[in-house]
């Protein structure tokens, strides 16, 4: 049973959930996912093991709301169970002792960027975490990121809160500081890690990206989540999803995102439609 | 006795007429009436050597079984039928019976072979109707077995051991057991109740199915084995075989196992009720000649907003590894097959399909072998306008199961390899059948593979 134990809401449309999941829990590493889905009609959807307890037998999720399983997800409260999860899907992390990581996170990227970067961590490297938001009522997990980082930044587009600008911006700063960087490890929205990518590969400085392609069963079966890596077809979901951001087709995944735009755009309206009282808009 | 006159041809199944089947999911053929079926069993001349019987991967007494449907004896008929096979219903559907009992049938030689599927299935479903005989279970042995995935494998297996007594547990990757049957194969060939019918008995068995867990990932094979007396892997053959031409990963081409998933397993042909979407545009290719590639045409031909649907092959009709009779049904749905054909590169437009540039082929003279090689003719690509392609082109094993294990041994294309009697692999205790040791093959030989090994788990069990 993966029982809801709690449930809070981080920012505008982002939930954070605590699930129980004993055996998940148990074997989850740094970069792992699970695959959910919330009712018999419903669809699959990977997310990021944000953190893991294996003492409580719990993984927490954290969940922007974009379509409508995630809104659906959002309806559920604690106490209420999730029909399905499976897990920990996907490689962990590769860490080693680098020196000084950089670690990159916007929106629902900071679920895999904040247990990667508590492996980081105890991999013993020191570690600078830039954090983007795009307004300060949308900025969460400022604290908890904070206890695992040596240095935080936090941006927003808008400069409402910390620095003004983008990652890249930040990121950018630090590269002129001249500071040494040896690893780059960024997740998010695909366009931020493209430009996280273009950034670093000028520099030369190594750089891992955590993809987000669609999925459906999330064990390498079905062939929905490939990528083109260094020119190769590779399966984000056993493959990766972790792969070297200089290798990437950014411009290919971003067009994959969009082949059920349409047809998510109508289920999720359809879904708003008869689901008006659950208290999200 | 003095010699009867017996009709030629086979009685025919009633079935739906394509015109009205092509609207829904539901099975096409509506299955022998107890008339029709004791009028075909008739057609079987029991002949004492039983050619027949030699035909079937797993021996069905099948001049017995006949026998007992021709006298009216259906739900006997039925147990007969599974003191060697245990599903019975979806075998007699599945089964490339022209190529395995009806090839054999003596009276094949003079019209056509005896309808043994459809009879087969008929008594599989009679007896599901009134009532299937609760499965006797020996005493308890105290012995734990572990059984990954939940394909006919992994069912009859899990099926044959708890009757011995021992205690089984199942793990499946997906939310749902059944394996190809459930997410694969279509219910318009093979309705998904009759696999649940099939599961229930599992259960009745006292047999435990964990869904949601994936051994390689939620657990390693080496915590089964420690964890269990025994262990039967049965993982299929899952991971889709892509072809690497141009534009594979344009918007509107999928791997057959998304694309049925999607459709079958995830009910998007009920989108947007179910949650699932699926692309398909008007036109849909399916690229391949096999079961997968007529179920992905049969499947896209019933999708809402699809006007057609092409099957693309390199060879002739006549080597489409696909049973005849699925051919045949695709066609009559109004597939458009193009065989001799070869895709050289998908065509794509602001990163979605629009296309796929094809190139003709011939048959070379027969080699050695007997094989008539496909060859491009030169000069002859053209284009057919479509917005969604499926690649049903084959698949292998997938790799997953065998995560982080140490001394199994894996053939050259990534299949388990066993011993062909016992279903023995290399590691102690640990036993593989199905898919997963043939790469692709079929529902009946999985189950072959299952018995046999739950035959030699058992023994091991005691020698232990
Ligand atoms: C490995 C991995 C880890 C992820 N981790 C997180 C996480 O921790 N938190 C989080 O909020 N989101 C995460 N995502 C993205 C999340 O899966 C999608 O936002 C979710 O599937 C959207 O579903 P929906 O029905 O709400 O929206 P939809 O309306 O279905 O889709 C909105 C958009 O989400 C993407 N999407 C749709 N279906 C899928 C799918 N099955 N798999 C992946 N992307 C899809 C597409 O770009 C789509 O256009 C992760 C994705 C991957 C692949
Ligand atoms: C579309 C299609 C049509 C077909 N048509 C026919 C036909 O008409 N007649 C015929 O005889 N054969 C047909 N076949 C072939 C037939 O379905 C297979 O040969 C048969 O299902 C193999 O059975 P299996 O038990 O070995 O594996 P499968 O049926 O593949 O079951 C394997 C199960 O194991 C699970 N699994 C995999 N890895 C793991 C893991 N690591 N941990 C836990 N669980 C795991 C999978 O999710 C799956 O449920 C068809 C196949 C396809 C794909
Ligand atoms: S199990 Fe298959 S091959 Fe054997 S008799 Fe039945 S239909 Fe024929
Ligand atoms: S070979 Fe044909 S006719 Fe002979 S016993 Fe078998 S099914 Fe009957
Ligand atoms: S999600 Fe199906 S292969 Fe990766």
């Amino acid at each position: 049973m993966y029982r809801i134990l709690k449930k809070r809401e981080l920012a505008e449309n982002v939930d954070e959930f605590v699930v129980e999941a004993s055996e998940i829990a148990k074997k989850a590493e740094p970069g792992q996912f699970v695959i959910v889905r919330i009712s018999k009609k419903g669809e699959r959807i990977p997310l990021t093991i944000a953190e893991k307890d294996c003492d409580a037998g719990t993984i927490t999720l954290m969940v922007q709301r974009v379509g409508k399983t995630t809104f659906h997800l959002s309806c559920l409260e604690e106490g209420h169970v999730i029909t399905d999860v499976v897990g920990p899907l996907g490689k962990p992390t590769h860490l080693e002792k680098w020196g000084h990581v950089v670690c990159i996170g916007g929106g629902l990227g900071l679920a895999p960027v904040h247990h990667i970067a508590q492996g980081v961590k105890d991999a013993e490297n020191r570690i600078t975490t830039i954090m983007g938001f795009r307004r300060e009522d949308l900025v969460f997990w400022e604290e908890k990121m904070k206890l695992i980082s040596d240095r935080l930044i936090v941006t927003t587009n808008d400069g409402s809160y910390g620095m003004k600008g983008l990652v890249t911006d930040a990121l950018q700063e630090l590269i002129d500081s001249g500071e040494e960087i040896n690893m780059v490890i960024t997740a998010g929205p695909v366009p931020m890690m493209k430009a996280v990518a273009e950034l670093t590969k000028k520099y030369r400085i190594p750089t891992v990206a955590s993809l987000n392609p669609v999925m459906v069963d999330g064990t390498g079966m079905c062939g929905a989540c490939r990528v083109t890596v260094n020119g190769e077809v590779k399966f984000a979901c056993v493959d990766g999803p972790e792969f070297d951001a200089h290798k990437v087709e950014f411009d290919e995944l971003i067009n994959r995102l969009n082949m059920f735009k349409t047809l998510e755009g109508e289920a999720l309206k359809e879904f708003q439609k008869k689901h008006c009282g659950c208290g999200k808009e | 006795m003095g010699k009867k006159e017996i009709r030629k041809e086979k009685i025919p199944v009633p079935e739906r007429s394509a015109r009205e089947r092509i609207k829904d999911f539901k099975e096409v053929k509506l299955g022998y009436t107890p008339e029709l079926a004791i009028e075909e069993a008739k057609r079987c001349i029991q002949c004492p050597t039983a050619p027949c019987v030699e035909g079937c991967p797993v021996r069905v007494p099948i001049p017995q079984f006949i026998e007992l449907i021709a006298e009216g004896k259906f739900v006997d008929a039925a147990r007969k039928i599974k003191e060697e096979n245990v599903l019975p219903s979806i075998c007699g559907r599945v089964c490339p019976q022209e190529d395995q009992c009806e090839k054999v049938c003596v009276v094949g030689k003079l019209g056509q072979p005896v309808n043994i599927g459809a009879l087969e299935a008929f008594a599989g479903d009679y007896e599901a109707k009134v009532g299937v005989e609760k499965p006797k279970k020996a005493e308890s042995t105290g012995k734990k077995v572990a059984v990954i995935g939940s394909g006919p494998g992994g069912i009859t297996c899990a099926a044959d051991l708890a009757k011995l007594g021992h205690s089984v547990t199942i793990f499946e990757a997906l939310h749902e057991p059944g394996g190809v049957l459930i997410y694969g194969i279509p219910e318009f060939r093979l309705p998904n109740e009759i696999v649940y019918g099939e599961l229930d008995v599992l259960k009745e068995l006292g047999v435990e199915v964990k869904l949601n867990y994936v051994i390689g990932k939620t657990k390693v094979l080496e915590e089964l084995r420690n964890e269990f007396d025994a262990v039967f892997i049965a993982s299929g053959a899952g991971l889709p075989y892509m072809l690497n031409i141009e534009g594979l990963n344009l918007n509107g081409v999928y791997a057959a196992n998304e694309f049925l998933t999607r459709v079958n397993l995830m009910g998007a042909y009920r989108f947007p009720d179910y949650d699932t979407p699926v692309f398909t545009g008007k036109r849909v290719a399916v690229i391949g000649g096999g079961n997968t590639a007529m179920d992905v045409a049969r499947t896209a031909k019933r999708l809402n907003g699809v006007e057609e649907v092409y099957i693309i092959y390199r060879r002739s009709e006549k080597e489409m590894p696909a049973r005849v009779e699925e051919i045949h049904h695709a066609q009559e749905e109004g597939v458009v097959f193009q065989t001799l054909t070869n895709p050289v590169k998908f065509l794509g437009e602001n990163g979605w399909l629009k296309g796929i540039e094809c190139v003709r082929m011939e048959l070379s003279e027969p080699d050695e072998s007997g094989r008539r090689r496909p060859i491009p003719i030169e000069g002859s690509n053209f284009v057919i306008d479509i917005d969604a392609a499926v690649l049903a082109i084959g698949q292998g094993p997938n790799p997953i199961v065998m995560e982080g294990v140490d001394g199994l041994d894996i053939g050259k294309w990534g299949q388990i390899v066993v011993d062909s009697e016992t279903c023995k692999t290399s590691l102690e205790g640990v036993f593989a059948g199905g898919d997963v040791i043939h790469g692709g093959s079929t529902v009946i030989q999985a189950m072959g593979d299952a018995r046999k090994a739950a035959a030699a788990i058992h023994e091991y069990l005691f020698e232990n």
